[in-house]
C-alpha cells in the first residue's frame, strides 16, 4: 500500500501536483482546529465588509466573518459531508456489485436492471425534490446521507464488472478446484484487486459529493448556518457581494472548491493510470526502444493489475 | 426482424422499466418524510399573507390530492398513475391558479433549445479536438489543452457558471445575466439575435464542461484506436493526415461516443438546470428554483417527474439511432 503510493508520488506527475493540493487543503482542515472563534460562533465577531489585510488574510464578510477561518472550517465540513456520502455510497455499491456479480442468476438480473434505472434517472431534481421537503431540518450529516444514497449506481456496476472478470480468471479456478472455501477465495484472492479499484472510486466519489453539496448549498437547501464551501457561497451571492465590490467573499470559496476537486480529479487520474493496462502498454511501447531490459518485469506487473 | 427483438425491444423495455421506477421513486420521496408537506406549504404560505379562505380550502384540497395523503398507500398509487397518464400535475401553489403543465410548458422550450444547442456544440468540438490530441499526443500544443481540459473538468457545474458570470456578466458587463430574450417574441433576426445573445453565457457555461468530459474520453479512445495497423498501414501509404483523422480515427471512435451521450445525457441536463438558475434563464431549472423558494411542490414534483421522463426518451432516442450509425449491430 504505502509503497504503491510512493511509486505513484515519484512517477506520475498528476498525483503528486494533486497530492500536493490536498496537503494545502489537509493544512486547512488542522489549522481549523486551531481557530480563535467558536465554529458555531463565527458571525459578527469582526468589522464587516473588510478587504483582505494584514489583520483579516481573505478579508471579512457582510455578517462579520473572518473569511480565512471561516474557509478553515468550510473545508473541513464539506469534506465530513463528503465522507459520510462516499461512505454510504460507496458501501452500498460495493454490497450490491459484488453481491450480484458472485450470486448471478434472478438477483443479478433484477439488481441490475434497478441499477441501470438509476443511473439514467436525472439526481438533481430528485435530491432537490426531498431536500426542499426537508428543508429547515436538514443538518449537515442529513446532507451527506442524502448525497450518498443517490450515488451508488455507478460503483455498483463498475464492481459488478470486476467481479465478473476476476470470477472467470485462471486462478480462481485453480483456487476452487484446490477446495478453498469461496469466503476465503473472495476474501484471500479478489479483495486485493478489488482495494486499489476502490481507492481510486472513492476518490471519484468525492468529486461528485463536492459538487452537490456545493450545488444544494447554493440553492439554500442545506443547513444555512454551518459553514460549508457551498454555504460561503450561498450567503457571497445574498449578499451580492459580486455587485458590492466585495468580491473576495466569492472569489475565496470558489477558488476553494476547484482547489478541492482539482487535487482529487488529479490523483484519480494518476492512480487510474497506474491501474489501466492499456495506458500502461501505450506508455510500455512508447519507451520500448530506451529500456528493454526492464520489459518483462514490467508486464508481469501489468498482469496482476489489469482487469 | 432480429434487430427489433435482440435490440430495440430490450432498449423500450428499459425505457419503460426507467420511468416506472423513477416515477413510483417521485411518488414514495413525499411520503417517506416526516412532514406533512401539505400542511408545511399552507403553514409557510398563510403566515405572511392574507389568502382567501377559500382558496386555501381548495389548496389544502389539491395538495391533498396531489399527494394523495387519502386512503392506502396502494390506492393512492393508483390514483397518482391515473391522474399522470391524464396529464395532470396539480395546480401550482405559487401562483395560485396555474396549471403546474402550463408553467412547465412555458420554461420547456427554452430548456430544449439550450440542452440541444449545447449538446451539439459540445459533442462535435470535444470528439473532434479529443482526436486530434490523440493523434498528435507528443506535440506541445496537445499537451497543453490537455492540462486545460484537465484542471476545467472535475469544476462543478455551477462553479463553472458562477466564474464567468462574474466576469463576463458582473465584472466586465459584455453579456446579460437575467432573461432570455429582449422584445415580443417573432421569427425577425432582431429578435433570434437577443436570444442568442442572452443565451451565449449559460451555454457556454454548459459547454465547457461537456467538452471537457467528451475530449478526455475521445482522446484515450483515439490513443488506443491509433495503435491499430490500419492507421500504420494508412500512414506508410501516404494519406494525407488529415483524412486519417477525421475519415479513419475519429469515425471510428464516434460510435463509444453516441452510447456515452446517451449515457451523459442525465449530466449534462442537470448542469442545464443549474445554469438556467444562476443566469435566471426562463427554462426548467429557473421555474424550479422559483418553486424551491416558494415551497411549490407540485412545481417540483412535476419538473422532477418531466425531466425523468425527458431523459428517459433521449437516452431511448440516442440507443435506437445506434443501428443506423453501426452496421454491425443492425447486421448481427
Amino acid at each position: 500500500m504505502f509503497t504503491t503510493i510512493r511509486d505513484l508520488i515519484k512517477f506520475s506527475p498528476s498525483f503528486r501536483f494533486g497530492s500536493l493540493i490536498l496537503l494545502i487543503v489537509a493544512v486547512m482542515i488542522v489549522l481549523s482546529f486551531f481557530s480563535p472563534y467558536d465554529p458555531g460562533k463565527l458571525r459578527r465577531k469582526v468589522k464587516r465588509n473588510q478587504p483582505p489585510s494584514a489583520a483579516f488574510v481573505f478579508g471579512t464578510t457582510s455578517q462579520g466573518e473572518d473569511v480565512f477561518w471561516s474557509t478553515t472550517f468550510a473545508v473541513r465540513n464539506t469534506l465530513s459531508i463528503s465522507i459520510i456520502a462516499v461512505a454510504i455510497g460507496r458501501g452500498i455499491g460495493v454490497m450490491l456489485g459484488m453481491l450480484s456479480g458472485y450470486f448471478g442468476g434472478i438477483f443479478d438480473r433484477i439488481a441490475q436492471s434497478t441499477v441501470e434505472s438509476f443511473i439514467v434517472i436525472p439526481r438533481l431534481p430528485l435530491i432537490i425534490l426531498i431536500a426542499s421537503i426537508l428543508r429547515g431540518s436538514m443538518t449537515m450529516y442529513s446532507l451527506g446521507i442524502l448525497i450518498g444514497l443517490f450515488d451508488w449506481a455507478h460503483p455498483s456496476k463498475r464492481y459488478r464488472s470486476q467481479v465478473l472478470s476476476l470470477r472467470e480468471r485462471d486462478f480462481t479456478h485453480t483456487a476452487v478446484f484446490s477446495g478453498m472455501s469461496t469466503v476465503r477465495i473472495v476474501i484471500r484472492e479478489h479483495l486485493p484487486f478489488i482495494i486499489p479499484y476502490m481507492l481510486a472510486d472513492v476518490i471519484s466519489g468525492f468529486l461528485f459529493s463536492i459538487g452537490f453539496e456545493v450545488t444544494l448549498s447554493y440553492l439554500g437547501l442545506a443547513d444555512l448556518d454551518s459553514p460549508t464551501v457551498g454555504t460561503m457561497i450561498y450567503w457571497a451571492t445574498y449578499y451580492q457581494s459580486v455587485f458590492a465590490g466585495r468580491a473576495w467573499v466569492i472569489i475565496v470559496p470558489i477558488v476553494t472548491v476547484v482547489l478541492m476537486v482539482l487535487g482529487f480529479y488529479l490523483m484519480s487520474v494518476g492512480l487510474g493510470e497506474y491501474l489501466d493496462p492499456r495506458k500502461r502498454l501505450v506508455r510500455l511501447s512508447a519507451h520500448v526502444g530506451e529500456d528493454a531490459p526492464d520489459d518483462d518485469s514490467r508486464k508481469e506487473e501489468d498482469e496482476i493489475w489489469a482487469p | 426482424m432480429n434487430l427489433l427483438r435482440t435490440y430495440i425491444l430490450p432498449r423500450i423495455l428499459q425505457w419503460a422499466l426507467v420511468i416506472f421506477v423513477g416515477i413510483s421513486a417521485t411518488f414514495l420521496i413525499p411520503r417517506l418524510s416526516p412532514y406533512n408537506p401539505v400542511d408545511e406549504m399552507i403553514g409557510r404560505m398563510t403566515a405572511f399573507a392574507s389568502i382567501d379562505p377559500h382558496a386555501v380550502v381548495s389548496m389544502r384540497e389539491s395538495a391533498t390530492a396531489l399527494f394523495g395523503l387519502d386512503g392506502t398507500l396502494l390506492e393512492q398509487y393508483g390514483r397518482f398513475w391515473s391522474r399522470l397518464l391524464q396529464g395532470d400535475l396539480g395546480v401550482s401553489f405559487g401562483n395560485f391558479p396555474r396549471k403546474v403543465s402550463d408553467i412547465i410548458a412555458a420554461g420547456l422550450p427554452w430548456s430544449v433549445g439550450l440542452l440541444t444547442t449545447t449538446i451539439i456544440i459540445s459533442w462535435t468540438i470535444g470528439v473532434f479536438l479529443g482526436a486530434l490530441a490523440g493523434y498528435f499526443h507528443n506535440r506541445r500544443w496537445s499537451q497543453f489543452l490537455e492540462r486545460f481540459v484537465v484542471v476545467v473538468y472535475p469544476v462543478p457545474y455551477l462553479i463553472t457558471a458562477l466564474v464567468l458570470f462574474i466576469i463576463f456578466g458582473a465584472w466586465l458587463q459584455i453579456f446579460p445575466i437575467m432573461g432570455g430574450s429582449r422584445g415580443e417574441p417573432a421569427l425577425t433576426w432582431k429578435y433570434i439575435s437577443t436570444v442568442l445573445y442572452f443565451g451565449f453565457l449559460p451555454a457556454l457555461s454548459i459547454v465547457i464542461g461537456a467538452i471537457a468530459f467528451r475530449f478526455i474520453m475521445a482522446k484515450a479512445l483515439t490513443t488506443t484506436e491509433i495503435a491499430n495497423d490500419y492507421v500504420q498501414y494508412a500512414e506508410l501509404a501516404a494519406v494525407p493526415k488529415r483524412k486519417i483523422i477525421l475519415f479513419y480515427v475519429a469515425r471510428n471512435t464516434m460510435l463509444p461516443q453516441v452510447t456515452d451521450l446517451a449515457l451523459a445525457f442525465g449530466a449534462i441536463f442537470e448542469g442545464a438546470l443549474i445554469t438556467e438558475i444562476l443566469f435566471a434563464y426562463p427554462g426548467l431549472g429557473f421555474v424550479l428554483y422559483n418553486a424551491i423558494y416558494n415551497a411549490d411542490y407540485n412545481i417540483i414534483m412535476g419538473v422532477a417527474l418531466l425531466s425523468i421522463v425527458g431523459v428517459a426518451t433521449a437516452m431511448l432516442i440516442i440507443d435506437l439511432l445506434y443501428p443506423v450509425l453501426d452496421p454491425r449491430v443492425r447486421l448481427r
